[in-house]
């Protein structure tokens, strides 16, 4: 795509066109700035609850903590989500289904590893049947520490995620 | 309650070929020969006085320094007379036991799971195979030779495009922590009973 996304935003060329237009009703920003702006406000994730974390990972969805605020919804196909929770005891058995459901995923796609299962095999780490972090089967970009973790801390997990993509977020990959 | 107990054990005791009959915490216990199972369960589950028409479990249990190792335990349940019975039997590694499935069909998952976790065989089963742990595992893990951590690992590889199975590497061995814990009884506290005593 052609579209120079190294433009500087302070440059004294923007901020003439900010003050040209800022009070006609039109808003002038750099594409980046729009396109993290609609990435981080429509995470939809997809739920891949395995065990006991799923719990939280629905309060997370229900009106008191209510995720929908960030434009956060669950989503039960994978693809039609943005972000993948891996909530719970990820075994052996089941891998190669989080696998499979995670190349279904469309880019840009983010996943958030909840609770110690899922971050490094928890409790199960000694266990034959247990795989010891689901970053061994899929690339993770948050990990949210607990057992299980909190559904504030779950929201906190997002909100991060949301900071990492603003960070490096651009329409280039 | 008691009542029916003694009715059951004693219609038990006329019409099959026993080990051991006993009541335990109100709760009838039977040991049987493998080669007796079948005529045993038929009649606990068909006679007037015991109706045990539930199977509700069938356990395993691994003895490795008995020369019949696998103890083999079948739970049932009689709705008719509010009663539960276990049914125990011993086999070596190298027998095996007749499958209940014509009895009872729930029992087919249980033995399967049986089979999978011990390597128990049931002659006449009409689906054995494994059903809980991972397509292609070997082994049987919950045997006491079996290692805790298992013999493979899995990852997904990003040349190969697949899950591959390695040969387990821990980053950290497997350690028992010899702390104070309430669940594996202190020691402290019985040094210091000696020590006032």
């Amino acid at each position: 795509m052609a579209i120079n996304t190294n433009i500087e935003e302070t440059s004294p060329e923007l901020e003439r066109l900010k003050k040209l237009y800022a009070d006609k009703g039109f808003v002038v920003t750099s594409i980046n700035n729009l396109i993290n702006w609609a990435r981080t406000g429509s995470l939809h994730w997809m739920t891949f609850g395995l065990a006991c974390c799923a719990v939280e990972m629905m309060h997370v969805g229900t009106p008191r903590y209510d995720v929908e605020r960030f434009g956060a919804a669950p989503r039960a196909s994978p693809r039609h989500a943005d972000v993948l929770i891996v909530a719970g005891t990820l075994t052996n058995k089941m891998a190669a289904a989080l696998r499979k459901a995670y190349d279904q995923m469309p880019e840009p796609r983010y996943v958030i590893s909840m609770g110690s299962c899922a971050n490094g095999g928890g409790y199960y780490h000694y266990s034959y049947s247990v795989v010891r972090g689901c970053d061994r089967i899929i690339p993770v970009d948050v990990y949210v520490p607990g057992c299980p973790p909190t559904a504030e801390g779950l929201l906190y997990g997002l909100l991060q995620l949301q900071k990492k993509i603003r960070r490096e977020g651009n329409i280039k990959r | 309650m008691s009542e029916q107990i003694e009715m059951a054990k004693a219609a038990i005791e006329k019409n099959c070929r026993l080990n051991d009959i006993d009541v335990n915490l109100g709760q009838l216990q039977l040991s049987v020969e493998p080669a007796n199972l079948i005529q045993v369960i038929d009649f606990v589950k068909n006679d007037q006085s015991c109706e045990f028409k539930q199977i509700t479990d069938i356990a395993g249990v691994d003895f490795p320094e008995n020369e019949k190792r696998f103890e083999v335990i079948y739970h049932f349940l009689s709705f008719g007379f509010n009663l539960r019975l276990r049914v125990k039997t011993q086999i070596s590694e190298s027998e095996s036991l007749p499958s209940i499935t014509s009895i009872f069909p729930a029992a087919n998952w249980f033995e399967r799971e049986a089979f999978d976790m011990y390597g128990i065989t049931f002659t006449d089963h009409p689906d054995l195979r494994r059903i809980l742990t991972d397509y292609g595992f070997e082994g049987y893990p919950l045997r006491k030779d079996f290692p805790l951590t298992g013999n493979v690992e899995i990852r997904y590889d990003e040349i190969d495009k697949k899950i591959v199975h390695e040969p387990v590497k821990l980053q950290q061995d497997f350690r028992n922590f010899d702390i104070q814990s309430p669940w594996e009884g202190t020691k402290y506290l019985d040094k210091e009973a000696k020590e006032s005593e």
